[in-house]
């Protein structure tokens, strides 16, 4: 038994923003309350905490199996509990992909042994996610896959993705798609604009976003299919989720923290840890997104950890490979951010980081403090000064541009199944 | 002006002021009857100078090599195909071991764009760039900029007219921003594909059309793009021979231009590609001009990089020298 004392107790699953107790007994949480008596219980100080429901992840590449000189599923599930997550979902653009039941057990079962978070594998589209013919996607679904992507390879064609709109529809598995035409981005390197055109290096049109997420969500709306944009990063784009879900769709969005911190402008020095897909858009888009995240057309706050070894990222801009690791940034950006200029509440913060984000891939009692609910409990502070240190990351890659931010409040301790499995130090 | 005025490395005109530029054509112009009369000096006597070439160039490398050897420098250089790339070195790697043999310039041409600025970085070595992907080729801009000053008094108030691919040229990108920091319009020319509008920002001295005419009516200068098929691995025009019809400098567009307009090209020419054979031939031409000043800029360059602080003597040449051979 653990009795989280004197903390603030931040639950949007519940309505409840007050000082209280909660108490944790097998992995469930049993009790939350302002006084409750536990005298055999453990007890964990949480003053001047934010108490709020585990945080969720829902777009992390741990890279094993077949890159782990990159990234484990064993670092990637210690840096997620060192920024605070109490579950990752983990793309499948692995090697092998996970395409497959076998690929699906071996992340599930691996993670269970060696993970500090819980770990919820998102299955292939598209079989070796070519492309070309659907995975096996209920034989994965019944391993334990959460949700559908060929994240890193779209699927460009129109008819595949109908097709896997329709299949996913039997297992009530979410559709997530990386929206960019490849053909309107063919050798690009960052977002198309001033920038791009400054330094020489070819452009990301955001159009290349839109179109895509325009078309999915026409095949959503035709299929009936549960859809979702991953790491969505235009004004337009968003536009156009919203405009679904004023007509009733299905259709929801993550923004990671890079896109709704930085833009296009940042890109200096030919530094390729401001490299990403989608690319660092223009300053109206970032702002766009904090918009977004404020007026609730974003449903949740995805990093797109990326982890990319040292020499693979110590390259020439255009050689480089897309993306930066961002666990254990996210809560001190998101805070930065949003929390304290005072663009949502701490209740909507939570809910971008958990009971929201457990909806999208329907992760049952979890993102909640409900009585019976897992125990995965994300406590923060609001406050504390701390500075990110990418060598002392706990993932095995170090490619953040937020190397040496310093952070105004971030995660202080993170609860899976009722145990502390990481404590700031 | 010393060397300590100058940055670290040459990456581009962006990172220059205009008196950094001008102190560099000031010392082209001691130079440039060095060059034009063949002889030699011995500034740079005892520095070592590795060209170090990701990219086929054989008239940049020339240009630099001889340049170097002109001031007295050990020379030597590298192609891409003959470095360890093809062993799967990383170019920071190639780089640092270049730099470990402790050369005083390293003077690269990358296929990637801000190569040289990413090594800059990492780097102690002065790094001179020839030219980076679709970014900035600094001492092309300013050999331009020497070529024009040869006809023409001064920048300010010139209006130069570029043709052609412009999206994908470094070319265009170093001549935008040197003739900014001077006070010359730039008009940008070519199918709309090749002219993206955000180019307008580079500077307020920009401006776009898309007719060819339309650009050279009234300008000063007439420099045309090289047509970069090898840099397009999408087609942005229909055919070369559509292009010319369009983009193709002719006599008599020339009939349109002032009466005393120059025409330049960066090379090599295609003809009858972005050219007239009759334009490139005819008296406005002054694109040898450029090949020959290029060398002067560049010793100019490595001069005021590497060379030693006083203001260099053109007639303090070296004497001829008789080699070994000779002697015996």
């Amino acid at each position: 038994m653990l009795l989280i004392k004197n903390g603030r107790v931040v639950d949007p699953s519940q309505n409840l923003d007050a000082p209280a107790q909660v108490l944790i007994r097998d992995g469930r949480i049993a009790k939350v309350a302002e006084r409750i008596s536990a005298a055999d219980a453990e007890v964990f100080d949480a003053k001047g905490l934010i108490v709020a429901p585990g945080f969720i992840d829902l777009h992390v590449h741990l890279r094993e199996p077949g890159n782990e000189h990159a990234e484990t599923i064993e670092t990637g599930g210690r840096a997620a509990a060192a920024g605070g997550f109490t579950s990752i979902c983990c793309m499948p653009n692995t090697t092998p992909v996970n395409d497959n039941a076998a690929v699906t057990q071996f992340i599930v079962e691996t993670s269970r042994r060696v993970s500090p978070v819980n770990v919820f594998p998102i299955g292939a589209i598209s079989s070796r996610s070519a492309g070309e013919r659907l995975a096996e996607i209920g034989q994965m679904h019944r391993a334990g896959i959460v949700g559908l992507s060929d994240d890193g390879r779209p699927v460009m064609s129109s008819g595949l993705m109908r097709h896997a709109m329709e299949y996913s529809l039997a297992f009530g598995l979410v559709m997530i798609q990386h929206a960019e035409d490849l053909t309107l981005t063919q050798g690009g390197q960052m977002h198309e604009g001033v920038q791009s055109t400054r330094m020489g290096l070819r452009g990301i049109p955001g159009s290349s976003e839109d179109v895509m997420v325009a078309r999915d969500i026409l095949l959503a709306e035709q299929t009936g299919a549960r859809y979702h944009v991953a790491h969505l990063s235009t004004a337009r784009s968003l536009e156009l989720v919203r405009d679904a879900k004023r007509r009733g769709l299905a259709v929801t969005c993550e923004v990671t923290p890079h896109h709704f911190t930085l833009c296009d402008e940042d890109v200096r020095d030919y530094d390729s840890n401001y490299k990403m897909k989608p690319p660092l858009r223009s300053r109206a888009d970032r702002d766009a997104m904090i918009e977004g995240l404020a007026d609730g057309t974003v449903d949740a706050i995805a990093t797109d950890h990326a982890p990319h070894a040292g020499s693979e990222k110590m390259q020439e801009f255009d050689l480089a490979p897309f993306g930066i690791i961002g666990l254990e940034s996210a809560v001190g950006l998101a805070l930065e951010r949003l929390y304290h200029p005072k663009h949502v509440t701490l209740s909507r913060l939570v809910n971008l980081f958990s009971c929201n984000a457990a909806r999208v891939v329907e992760l049952k009692d979890r993102g909640t403090l409900k009585p019976g609910s897992h125990a995965d409990v994300t406590l923060f502070s609001t406050d504390r000064a701390w500075k990110l240190d990418a060598n002392q990351s706990a993932s095995r890659s170090r490619n953040t541009p937020f190397d040496g931010r310093e952070f105004r409040g971030g995660p202080e301790a993170t609860i899976v199944a009722g145990r502390v499995v990481w404590r700031r130090a | 002006m010393s060397n300590a005025a100058m940055p670290k490395s040459l990456l581009g005109i962006e990172e220059l002021s205009a008196s950094q530029i001008q102190a560099i054509l000031e010392r082209a112009r001691i130079f440039k009857p060095v060059q034009t009369q063949g002889r030699k000096m011995d500034r740079l006597k005892g520095k070592t100078v590795i060209h170090l070439f990701y990219e086929n160039s054989t008239r940049t490398r020339l240009s630099f090599e001889l340049a170097a050897r002109r001031l007295g420098a050990d020379t030597t250089s590298i192609t891409a195909q003959s470095s360890s790339v093809q062993k799967g070195e990383s170019l920071l790697d190639t780089l640092n071991t270049l730099a470990a043999m402790r050369p005083d310039a390293i003077v690269m041409r990358h296929s990637a764009s801000g190569a040289p600025h990413f090594l800059a970085r990492h780097l102690a070595t002065t790094i001179v760039n020839a030219g980076d992907g679709t970014h900035e080729h600094p001492t092309q801009a300013l050999l331009d900029a020497f070529t024009i000053l040869e006809h023409k008094p001064v920048l300010n108030g010139l209006t130069v007219a570029i043709i052609g691919d412009i999206a994908h040229s470094r070319v265009a990108r170093s001549n935008v921003l040197l003739m900014g920091k001077f006070g010359a319009r730039v008009i940008l020319c070519g199918p709309p594909p090749l002219l993206p509008p955000e180019l307008k920002e580079l500077s307020p001295c920009v401006s776009l059309c898309h007719s060819l005419d339309e650009a050279i009516s009234g300008a000063d200068v007439i420099m045309m793009l090289r047509v970069q098929l090898e840099r397009q691995n999408e087609v942005y025009v229909p055919s070369t021979h559509e292009y010319f019809q369009y983009y193709g400098l002719t006599l008599d567009h020339m009939k349109k231009a002032k009466p005393d307009a120059i025409v330049m090209h960066p090379g090599p020419i295609n003809r009858g590609r972005e050219i007239a054979a009759e334009v490139a031939d005819s008296p406005r031409s002054v694109i040898l001009n450029q090949v020959e000043n290029g060398i002067a800029v560049r010793m100019a360059v490595l001069d005021l990089w590497i060379g030693p602080p006083t203001q260099p003597d053109p007639e303090k040449t070296m004497q001829p020298q008789m080699n070994a051979d000779e002697r015996r």
